[in-house]
């Protein structure tokens, strides 16, 4: 697979006014996995869904390209066709719309020139149901549609997978997963990271970082990205704390 | 732009063409006595029909235009033509089809149909059935399926003991006005523990404009039979209106089961006002399924009257309703014995400017102990244009009883919509799959070609609205 990258520059981004991402710089390419970790409500979702295309973020600022060709302008689905794909931290559901036919018109959405064999297509399907401990009845079930918090956060791994998209950003995919699905959805993500994918894991804990070794972390304070460094990072942000870069930030203000 | 002439293709020019044929007769404009006299004379029915005509039309001419739901004053009956017939024979195959009328059946589908999945077929173009066959190994059992005024002379006894007696003429106005001037309309009888494994279908094409269909079904189930009866309807475009008004009886005899679809696909300038119900006797069951996907105007209610204990019954309705659309649909239960069951499911859709209500009546009598209702209206409007109104009326007399009414309205979020997009759907397919989502506990019931009808008109309604908004 030929190497794509996804550059995240000087982001600039506003809800309602109310400026929540400062310069964000993150460079993303194939296979190489980043986490971006902070406390609650430092712009860490904002950034997700400024980079899929939520019209509800203005970017006031920055740039996102991916492979030489600037998205800013484009809508969410033609993103996603790009090959940008985000796992959300509170799936929505859709009564009456039934998984499989969800997802097979997502597939050929983002794989028009593709001709896709149903059957094959259900058994892999299946497969990955049963990788992520789910069983079948949730083909046919409403798209989310009474789901557990973890049952969702399994199948927007599944989708992760079976979509085959070039970037992937996960919004606390590890929120509401216990030990044994943590362990699943991480194996998931190395899969994804095997097949070429560029993965962004957004995360509060470091607990999933205990299952999946990150190749960069940023940590974001305040929508401004307070520091990166290898996967060692996570490590010592774990011993320092949040409120150690809070300080720094106020020092560097004051 | 090639996805969205396709769904046009289906779904606007397949029914939107007129037949250039020559009717074999027609009657002038306007209704009165003279008029009855004429249709009946024209159709050499007995004296007794003839009566029960006139009557009925002197309720019709009693009865004012009701006013408590859509605005139907517009309809000026001086200026329609209530009776055309548009070919003297009546054909068992459709080779001996005139080819203009022939070719009409096949552009909508309905031999390709009977072909593939039914068991008999009635096609009625204007005011007179055209074509009608039940396959031989039900003939053989004794089955009747035929256009209504061909059973009026072959079965003139079975029609007078059950004409008129679940819808009288004085019901309601139109009700009594199809009474006075039916005509077409299918007739379909089964026999004792006779079980019908493919559907039957009738389908009413209506090819003017300031013209009135009024037929006339009647269905007799006879006890541990069973029977799916579809109906489909369409009609060209036209700037002025026309008036459809039917009634259909259904006599669902003891253990018996049948299941009526109707799908209904009337261009924006009908007048839809049909009257529907059906007794249902012990242990008896009487589903309706109901597509309304065209018409400007529909008021339409299909009614089940419990008799029997055990006696069961479910409505299953969607309606959509875009543009300058009035849809007024609902459903009547009457539990008159004990231990019966109802459901009702109506879900409606409104857009661009679009009105949905949904009205309906739910009585449990005093006596029908134990007696079981729900009832379900679920709407979901998709902009600040368009309606929904929702007036049930309850009355439960049984305190034995056991009843829930749930009802909800919503939007579409616009959470699901982003959500969809991300996994590269388009806004409008994915305002679609919500739709269709919405409805699909009532259109995993609907026969496939229908559903798919809906499906596509959905994606239609639903292209048509991003171009605007």
């Amino acid at each position: 697979m030929a190497e794509n990258y996804l550059d995240i520059k000087n982001l600039n981004v506003e809800i309602n006014g109310k400026e929540i991402l400062k310069d964000v710089s993150i460079r993303v390419k194939s296979g190489e996995i980043h986490a971006l970790m902070g406390p609650n409500g430092t712009g860490k979702s904002t950034l997700a869904h400024s980079v899929m295309g939520n019209p509800k973020y203005k970017i006031k600022g920055g740039e996102i390209i991916l492979n030489g060709k600037k998205m800013n302008d484009l809508q969410i689905h033609e993103r996603a066709r790009e090959g940008i794909f985000l796992a959300f931290q509170e799936p929505v559901s859709v009564q009456g719309l039934r998984f499989i036919n969800y997802l097979r018109t997502a597939y050929t959405s983002l794989h028009p020139q593709e001709k896709l064999e149903y059957k094959k297509f259900l058994d892999e399907v299946k497969e990955l149901l049963n990788f992520f401990g789910l069983d079948n009845s949730f083909i046919d079930r409403g798209l989310n549609d009474g789901l557990s918090g973890g049952e969702k956060k399994r199948m927007e791994a599944l989708q992760m997978l079976i979509l085959k998209p070039k970037f992937i950003i996960l919004d606390e995919i590890d929120s509401g997963l216990d030990v044994d699905a943590l362990r699943i959805v991480s194996k998931a993500i190395q899969k994804a990271k095997e097949n070429g994918a560029g993965i962004i894991i957004i995360t509060h804990y470091q607990r999933i970082l205990d299952y999946i070794k990150p190749d960069f972390v940023h940590v974001l304070i305040d929508g401004k990205i307070a520091e990166s460094g290898n996967g060692e990072l996570a490590k010592i942000i774990e011993e320092r704390g949040y409120e150690y870069y809070k300080g720094e930030i106020n020092a560097k203000i004051e | 732009m090639q996805k969205l002439n396709d769904i046009e293709d289906i779904n606007k020019e397949k029914y939107d063409f007129v037949t250039k044929i020559k009717p074999a007769y027609q009657t002038g404009k306007g209704i009165d006595r003279e008029l009855i006299e004429e249709i009946s004379r024209v159709k050499k029915e007995p004296e007794w029909m003839k009566n029960i005509r006139l009557k009925a039309l002197e309720v019709f001419l009693s009865k004012p235009i009701p006013k408590w739901g859509p605005d139907i004053s517009e309809i000026n009956f001086d200026e329609i033509t209530y009776y055309i017939k548009p070919e003297d024979r009546k054909a068992n195959d459709w080779n001996e089809v005139p080819d203009e009328i022939k070719n009409t059946f096949e552009k909508l589908g309905v031999p390709e149909m009977e072909r593939k999945y039914l068991a008999g077929s009635v096609a009625q173009l204007e005011s007179e059935g055209v074509y009608s066959k039940i396959k031989k190994q039900w003939a053989d059992k004794g089955v009747v399926f035929m256009d209504m005024d061909s059973a009026l002379q072959q079965y003139p006894e079975i029609i007078k003991e059950h004409f008129g007696k679940i819808v009288p003429p004085s019901d309601n106005k139109f009700a009594a006005l199809n009474t006075a001037v039916w005509s077409g309309g299918s007739f379909l009888y089964i026999p004792k523990g006779v079980k019908m494994e493919l559907p039957v279908q009738a389908y009413f094409r209506m090819n003017g404009e300031m013209e009135g269909q009024f037929e006339r079904t009647l269905i007799i189930a006879e006890e541990g039979a069973s029977v799916h009866y579809i109906e489909g309807c369409t009609a060209p475009t036209y700037s002025k209106y026309s008036l459809h008004a039917a009634v259909v009886e259904v006599y669902a005899k003891k253990d018996s089961k049948v299941r009526y679809t109707s799908v209904q696909n009337w261009s924006d300038n009908i007048i839809n006002l049909p009257t529907k119900r059906a007794w249902v006797e012990e242990n008896a069951k009487m589903e309706w399924v109901q597509g309304s996907l065209g018409s400007k105007i529909t008021m339409t209610y299909p009614s089940s009257i419990l008799r029997g204990e055990w006696a069961s019954t479910s409505n299953l309705n969607v309606a959509l309703a875009t543009g300058n659309v009035w849809k007024d649909n609902g459903a009547k239960v009457v539990h008159a014995a004990p231990n019966t069951s109802s459901k009702v499911v109506a879900k409606s859709i409104s857009g661009q400017g679009g009105m949905s209500v949904y009205r309906g009546l739910l009585r449990i009598n005093k006596g029908a102990y134990n007696s079981k209702a729900s009832v379900q209206c679920d709407a979901l409007i998709l902009d600040d244009h368009s309606k929904s109104n929702t007036y049930p009326h309850n009355e439960i007399l049984d305190e034995s009883a056991s009843f829930s009414h749930e009802a909800s309205v919503g939007k579409i979020s616009e959470e699901q919509v982003n959500y969809l997009m991300s996994r590269g759907i388009r806004e409008e397919d994915a305002r679609s799959l919500i739709v269709l989502g919405f409805l699909d506990d009532v259109l995993k019931e609907i026969p496939l070609e229908y559903s798919l009808e809906f499906n596509k008109l959905i994606k239609l309604e639903m292209s048509k609205m991003g171009a605007v908004g």
